[in-house]
């Protein structure tokens, strides 16, 4: 079973995200960055099956040349090989633009599935992982909380608009990863040193055949703000807790008109 | 270049999903600035009856396709409609609240039409050719004012932020001949919520719990949201204890929620916690440490011991209520 995990970096969840001068990009300088963290529920997931059914776990990451570490973190978990795919041109480059070029890589590669976080919680638009299935003309499942590879099929979980649902799709096929699928696995000491022996391979849009042009963006940011600040809050005061949540109720109910 | 503006609407045998009607109240708003129609699009079983309804909130036409592939709900078959539909129908722009539904087209659809998409979106306007939408970022951390080209524009309103309105669009009903391919991804059960179970990211009213609940005992955040006919959340800490599910989550790794109140309980309020629920109208905070950060983005603050304060509150506002 050949896998294929498409991880990105993004931003610590935890940090303060500020915003450059002319308001067009975040600043970036002392950022924490992190794995996505959905995505590393798609690596822990690809190494499980491999550990069950044997095969190979290669990583892709689009990314500027730091995003280098994120793969480094899933060849550290276990994962076996690694492709960075960075071009200037990516760097304002939409999500479509962005499916385009991993489509492309993973064109190039042995794969019976592909894992992927349900999505980045840096531009949070979960569209990556869908449009690189229909790039690849291949079925996907989106936010599955269980995958189950049953022959040349699999059988997966995942959440739904009122509920959960099970869903049968033929492979190979594209499975994004929603939170409560496994427990991902801290990276051992050993791991870590074997990660840096690992091969990864380094690919522009030249190598993927690719131009610019195929990665156009049709979307672009043109301003970044911060949402309104709130006015002061209020505290409620009272001598119990029963005087306070008795006040609580009535500015609810007279003041903000809830009920 | 054609002003008009397809909606895909979702639908169970509960009716139209709300983020839908709100998309079409979006979708009326633009067609009506632009001199365009609203075409309502629900696909599968069951989606003609739905057409006096969709009509009363704005659909000029109805298309309406009963082929077996569509129902249950499969990404692929619904997208060969959709995309062939819409490249005939050409219009400006076409609208899906943002829904786990919308979660499985949007992608997909972006690539197969080279449309540019923008998901959770929080207002909209056209400005010449280009469609201007603002959307968070990073959990809602940053907005966004985001420009896209092309047509059509692809665009997931985040529920619960558009209203839905009741205005009469002409409501004439088109079936659809295309043939529909079966899907590779189909689904097998369906495993509802429990009953009662309210979905957090649609709900007008959240309560959370958070690590302050000191065990997975919530009855007594239910209780509260029982009087607000609020759903149930909790924060990541609630959630990595095993407390409560993964699909309660709110937060920048779970679900972000714009209801007309949030109430944390026992919530320290974390960047990523905030980030899920900044959006919320009225935010009310209880907690027993008066320095937690919460208290920051609380429109109404109670310092003291939520299982003393919580319960006097759904008494408190049960009586209220009568």
């Amino acid at each position: 079973m050949d896998i294929i995990v498409l991880v990105k970096q993004v931003p610590d969840t935890e940090a303060a995200i500020r915003v450059s001068d002319d308001r067009a990009a975040i600043r970036t300088e002392g950022l924490k960055w992190v794995v996505n963290p959905y995505d590393e529920y798609a690596v822990e997931e690809a190494l499980r099956i491999r550990e069950a059914l044997g095969g190979s776990v290669t990583v892709v990451c689009a990314g500027p040349a730091r995003s280098v570490a994120a793969i480094r973190s899933a060849l550290a978990m276990g994962a076996d090989q690694g492709v960075l795919v960075s071009d200037p041109a990516l760097e304002i480059a939409d999500s479509l633009g962005v499916a385009r070029a991993l489509a492309a890589a993973i064109r190039g590669l042995s794969f019976d599935l592909v894992l992927a976080g349900q999505r980045a919680v840096d531009d949070d638009a979960g569209l990556v992982g869908p449009a690189v299935a229909e790039l690849l003309d291949i079925p996907h499942v989106s936010l599955a909380t269980k995958v189950e590879v049953q022959g040349s099929e699999i059988l997966c979980e995942a959440a739904a608009d009122g509920g959960a649902k099970s869903i049968r799709a033929t492979l190979p096929a594209l499975v994004t990863a929603q939170k409560g699928l496994n427990d991902p696995r801290f990276a051992s000491m050993m791991g870590i040193m074997k990660a840096k022996k690992k091969p990864v391979e380094e690919k522009d849009l030249v190598a993927l055949g690719l131009s610019a042009a195929d990665v156009a963006p049709q979307s672009r940011v043109t301003g970044l703000s911060f949402p309104p600040e709130r006015p002061p809050g209020r505290i409620i005061q009272g001598e119990t807790a029963r005087d306070k949540a008795r006040e609580l109720a009535r500015v609810l109910v007279e003041e903000a008109k809830i009920l | 270049m054609a002003q008009d503006v397809l909606v895909i609407v979702q639908f169970s045998e509960k009716g139209v999903a709300k983020a839908s009607l709100e998309a079409l109240g979006l979708a009326r708003e633009l067609a009506d600035a632009h001199g365009g129609e609203v075409l309502a699009v629900p696909l599968g079983q069951g989606g003609e009856e739905l057409a006096p309804v969709l009509a009363a909130h704005g659909a000029d036409r109805v298309l309406v396709s009963g082929d077996e592939n569509l129902t249950p709900f499969a990404p692929e078959p619904h997208l060969a409609v959709l995309a062939t539909e819409i490249g005939r129908l050409a219009p400006r722009v076409v609208v899906m609240g943002n829904t786990l539904q919308a979660r499985d087209l949007a992608g997909r659809l972006s690539a197969r039409l080279s449309a540019p998409a923008a998901v959770d979106v929080l207002s909209v306007r056209l400005d010449g050719d280009e469609v201007v939408a603002v959307r968070p970022l990073y959990g809602g951390k940053v907005l966004a004012e985001i420009r896209l080209s092309g047509s059509p524009v692809l665009l997931f309103p985040r529920p619960n932020v558009f209203p839905v309105r009741p205005v009469a669009g002409k409501g004439e009903v088109e079936t659809l001949a295309a043939p529909v391919t079966a899907p590779r991804a189909r689904m097998e059960a369906f495993i509802a919520a429990p009953a009662g179970k309210k979905e957090l990211s649609e709900a007008d009213a959240v309560v959370s719990g958070g690590r302050g609940m000191a065990g997975p005992d919530f009855s007594m955040l239910e209780e509260l949201a029982g009087v607000l006919d609020a759903a149930v959340g909790a924060s990541r800490s609630a959630v990595d204890e095993g407390w409560r599910p993964h699909t309660d989550q709110v937060g920048q790794t779970g679900k972000t929620v714009s209801p007309a109140l949030y109430v944390a309980c026992g919530i320290s309020g974390a960047v990523q916690h905030l980030a899920g629920m900044s959006f919320s109208k009225v935010v009310v905070a209880v907690n027993k440490d008066p320095d937690a950060p919460i208290f920051q983005r609380a429109d109404y603050g109670v310092v003291g011991d939520l299982f003393e304060v919580v319960p006097e509150l759904t008494a408190a506002l049960r009586e209220r209520k009568g």
